[in-house]
């Protein structure tokens, strides 16, 4: 299945530019085109399902490497592992949904943002997909430039604050990765001021840098640390970087807000096991690192719990819940155990979905009522059964109720978390216990008691398109929350990888002295390397889950 | 005549300069006796001499000999490195005559000479691509900002135009000034004006104090004509001042000719043992960054901002001196110069066809509701403003990737860590014209040009910005081939 990833990435560049030649007013044709487009798109990615290779190890697999920018030596480099495979899934599918999802909700320019939408579908695959830092950061950085407009176009009230308070944001966060990557690059080759070099090739390879990266000294690995995990922090968003987001999910169009919180979140948490972890692994076992990223983890979870419980707008409710949840996720990957960072990578699934979910109910209601204060609605279970009970089930689902997606996510991070310290995992819990607070006042606010509000009392009831958007994601909560095993399977030897990495350097894998390599050629292949041998070693109990 | 000074077989490597010389004066001289209505026929000569002049230049580096061929008796040299400043220069005037085809010849004014102006200025960059010798540099710097004073002032009933013309020719006079001290000072303390004899003299020894004044002075008159902080305060008001394809050209062409000369003398002349400079150059390219970016976010004039915008571009470009010793210094100014050449062009392009409502007021505003009237004019401008804010894939991102490297391989981590910083807040007023194009509706009143003159350039403009940062290759290869030896 060579070169499926490029057409992962370049269907929807040329949808994009198939839809350009749409005449405005056509805007029925210019939706159903998407949406099969976008329909396609997902049904190609499946087979990063199907692939048995990612159960068996942790390699890069549907490689594709050509040469680029040899006098840089940037490669156009794609591979996906399990992690990479299941947030490429996430995205197609949040991605299809997102798109007839907006059918009646955007009623202006709908050419240009149906190719927004398809531009930005195309930047996000591209950055899971990329194996090269040069070509990586393009993606990264050009998935902004269609976001910004679909906040800005087709957003709120201060949509122009919001949209280019999230390019800033995301935007310094990433030029000060993009240093760290250059003294990466420069290691790798000749030095930097105060390091000496590696003497090697100079490639941009991700999985070269993996296998190099107990080389790194470890006063390097720090800076390199704490520069990607600005770029990453910004993203996730973490405490105290994460102010930009309320403003951008509470602007964007609901598909705006849907993707933002299910798939351009998961870029940082995405951006940490594929590059913070297995790149500066000493830097991210040094006890202070470590404890401070922790830190901000857990005063995002109870903090961002106790912000969204005094929320009056819906919206923005949910966004501060996002905090939160992606507290958990780190939790979970500074846990820096195998149970840790599997449930980090699944909780990002599951808040991709759950909050994915959320968003897409409350614009159900927010293109009736055109609001989305709490205090406007009240009794809907009367007029809206169906809607209730589909709001019901996914609301559960982020709380992680058993049985539900969101309790296998949690109590895994929980587990690991346990296993490093159990007062980090003591704290954890405390927001789950605020999570259900929030999230059952909401809805008892929203639907439970009598109608009071004379516009509610005629509500339609959600339509089978509408049903059609949130049947999916329920389905999948239920799978993941019944039978989790596929889903843990399909990353398990990617993360024990990463685990094994941070073995070799706490058994102090990372030398003082820096030993330079012999010179690789420009392209190492990924399943000879190392790093990809070692994690064959991984002891059963770290890669059993 | 045995006293000639040099074989005339030298006169093959100047071969690009004496068929502009002499057409330019043709061209001025027909044109004086031309009705007003036919100048149109100058213009395109004038194209026509630039693409001759273009072709020459590829042809006298094939027929002079191997390069680098030193001619006129070491003032002069053809080397692949002035070929690719030359290359530059003359896309640059080339642009500049499309997009002043219907501006002049609509305006009350004569385009005959304008056009003359334009080429002449061409001369004197085409001889500071190539010149090693400090007299030689200096009189070549001279012969382009004498013409350039002219083009600033060329709009003489409005006062803003006058205005630039004024300040352009202190400030340029003064600047001018300071170089000439300077370069006399390193010739009392080296005793000699060529530029390798120089050289020979710096890595003697320690400088004398004779000699790091004479430095100091040579990089202040240089950073004058790059426009860079504290020497940059004359160009907001000059690029907002002339008219706008004027704008468009001193934003570019005179700067990267400056940038072809402060290499020179800089790698060339007092590389060796004078690592000292670096930290005035240090100094200024903060600063430059700091003013130019910051001094933008206030601006509502396009003129001024992009004026502001294009300082905070030089002191970028200044990172790559600093990188001096190490190739990729050098490599990496000459594809940022290959970048914002192309993506500042073509964002003065749409200031061009943008109708202001009076002379020399094009402001952000006028963009409102651009992307619904010429959707393909808000794509472009906002292609060439995502280039010029570094992000991919485009030119600029390649361009600043370069020099961002090369000043990080140099050691210098603040100064990159400013750089970068910088360039995120210049997203901020880029993206103000992007919002005002797409996310603000217009009035109804947004006027249009249509020039197929202007476009077509634009159209060049945007096809190298993109091809440039998605196959960087051909170009980072084609710069890396023109590194000085």
């Amino acid at each position: 299945m060579n070169g499926l990833l490029s057409l992962l990435i370049f269907l929807p560049v040329a949808g994009a530019l198939v839809l350009l030649f749409f005449p405005r007013e056509k805007t029925k044709a210019i939706m159903y085109v998407t949406t099969v487009i976008s329909g396609i798109e997902f049904a190609i990615s499946l087979p990063l399902w199907m692939e048995e290779g990612f159960r068996k190890s942790g390699d890069f697999f549907f490689r594709e490497n050509f040469e680029w920018i040899p006098s840089l030596g940037a490669r156009y480099s794609l591979g996906v592992d399990g992690i990479a495979a299941l947030l490429i899934l996430l995205t197609t599918l949040l991605t299809f949904i997102s798109v007839y999802s907006s059918f009646t909700a955007i009623t202006k320019r709908e050419k240009e943002y149906y190719a927004f939408l398809l531009l930005l579908e195309a930047g996000m695959v591209g950055v899971f997909c990329a194996l090269d830092f040069f070509l990586f950061y393009v993606f990264w950085e050009v998935m902004l430039v269609p976001m910004y407009f679909l906040i800005g176009v087709w957003g709120g009230p201060r949509k122009l604050y919001a949209a280019i308070k999230f390019f800033l944001y995301t935007l310094v966060g990433s030029v000060v990765m993009l240093l760290a990557i250059i003294a990466l690059y420069f290691f790798n080759t000749t030095g930097l001021l105060w390091w000496r070099g590696l003497g090697n090739a100079p490639t941009f390879d991700i999985v070269h840098y993996h296998a190099i990266a107990n080389q790194i000294p470890a006063d390097l690995q720090i800076w390199l640390f704490w520069a990607f995990f600005l770029g990453f922090a910004i993203k996730v968003p973490m405490f105290p970087f994460h102010t930009w987001l309320p403003d951008a999910h509470v602007e964007a169009p609901t598909a705006g807000s849907v993707i933002l919180a299910g798939v351009l979140l998961k870029m940082g948490t995405y951006g940490f096991l594929r590059f913070s972890l297995p790149i500066c692994p000493s830097a991210s076992q040094t006890a202070w690192v470590q404890g401070a990223v922790v830190a901000l983890a857990l005063v995002g979870i109870v903090y961002g719990s106790l912000v969204a419980m005094v929320q009056p707008d819906m919206k923005k409710l949910v966004a501060y819940s996002s905090v939160a949840h992606l507290g958990y996720v780190m939790l979970g990957f500074f846990a820096l155990n195998h149970a840790g960072l599997q449930g980090g990578m699944l909780q990002s699934i599951n808040h991709g979905l759950s909050t994915g979910g959320l968003f897409l109910l409350v614009g159900i209601v927010y293109e009736r009522r055109h609001t989305r204060m709490i205090s406007e609605y009240g009794g809907l279970s009367g007029v809206m059964p169906v809607y209730a009970t589909l709001f019901m089930i996914i609301l559960l689902a982020s709380i992680g109720l058993p049985t539900l997606n969101g309790f296998i996510g949690e109590f895994t991070i929980l587990q690991g978390a346990f296993l490093t310290n159990w007062r980090w995992a003591a704290v954890g819990a405390l927001g789950i216990v605020l999570g259900a607070a929030y999230m059952l006042w909401l809805y008892q606010r929203v639907f439970f008691g009598e109608i009071k509000n004379d516009a509610n009392k005629a509500l339609e009831d959600v339509n089978v398109r509408e049903i059609l958007t949130i049947v999916p994601l329920i389905a999948i909560c239920f799978w993941i929350g019944l039978y989790p095993k596929p889903f843990f399977e399909i990353t398990a030897k990617s993360t024990g990888k990463i685990v094994t990495t941070l073995s070799v350097a706490a058994a102090g894998g990372a030398p003082a002295k820096v030993v330079p390599a012999p010179a690789a050629s420009a392209v190492p292949v990924a399943p000879e390397s190392p790093a990809a041998a070692a994690a064959a070693a991984v002891p059963a109990a770290v890669a059993e889950k | 005549m045995g006293g000639f000074p040099f074989p005339l077989t030298d006169l093959w490597a100047l071969l690009p300069e004496l068929f502009l010389t002499q057409a330019s004066l043709f061209l001025l001289v027909w044109a004086s006796v031309l009705p007003r209505e036919k100048e149109g026929l100058i213009a395109r000569l004038s194209l026509l001499t630039l693409a001759a002049t273009l072709v020459l230049v590829f042809v006298s580096a094939e027929l002079a000999g191997p390069l680098p061929r030193t001619a006129c008796a070491g003032m002069f040299v053809l080397d692949r490195f002035s070929v690719f400043f030359k290359v530059l220069i003359l896309l640059a005037c080339a642009v500049t005559i499309l997009f002043s085809l219907k501006f002049v010849g609509r305006s009350p004014y004569p385009g005959g000479e304008y056009y003359g102006l334009i080429l002449f200025s061409a001369v004197g960059m085409l001889f500071m691509a190539s010149g090693i010798h400090l007299v030689s540099i200096y009189i070549a710097l001279e012969t382009m900002a004498l013409a350039q004073y002219v083009l600033a002032g060329y709009f003489k009933r409005e006062s803003k135009s006058l205005e630039a013309a004024a300040k352009y020719f202190v400030l340029g006079a003064f600047s001018s000034g300071i170089l000439l001290y300077g370069l006399s000072l390193v010739y009392g303390a080296t005793g000699s004006l060529a530029l390798s004899e120089v050289a020979g003299a710096f890595s003697k020894g320690t400088p004398t104090a004779l000699l790091v004044v004479g430095v100091i002075l040579v990089a202040c008159g240089l950073l004058f004509k790059v426009a860079s902080a504290p020497f940059h305060v004359w160009a907001p008001d000059v690029y907002e001042g002339a008219p706008t394809p004027v704008t468009a050209f001193f934003s570019v062409a005179p700067k990267v000719a400056a940038y072809a000369i402060f290499a020179r003398i800089f790698f060339g002349g007092f590389g060796p043992g004078a690592g000292d400079w670096t930290m005035i150059i240090a100094a200024s390219a903060a600063l430059t960054m700091i003013v130019g970016n910051v001094g933008a976010l206030m601006q509502t004039n396009v003129k001024r901002l992009l004026g502001y915008s294009s300082i905070s571009h030089a002191g970028y470009a200044l990172l790559g001196l600093l990188a001096y010793g190490t190739d990729f210094g050098l490599w990496a100014i000459l594809v940022y110069l290959l970048a914002y050449t192309l993506m500042n062009l073509g964002a003065f392009g749409l200031v061009v066809l943008l109708e202001a409502r009076g002379y020399a007021t094009e402001s952000v505003d006028d963009f409102n509701g651009l992307s619904k009237k010429n959707p393909w004019a808000a794509a472009a401008m906002t292609l060439f403003l995502l280039s010029l804010a570094g992000i991919p894939p485009t030119a600029g991102f390649i361009g600043k990737y370069y020099l961002f490297s090369a000043a990080m391989k140099a050691g210098w981590f603040w100064l990159t860590l400013l750089a970068v910083l910088m360039s995120a807040v210049s997203l901020f007023y880029y993206f103000r014209i992007a919002r005002a194009m797409y996310l603000v509706e217009g009035d109804g009143e947004l006027r249009w040009r249509e020039e197929p003159a202007v476009s077509a350039a634009i159209a060049f403009c945007v096809a190298g910005t993109l091809g440039m940062g998605i196959l960087p290759q051909p170009f980072v290869r084609f710069a890396q081939s023109c590194l000085l030896k």
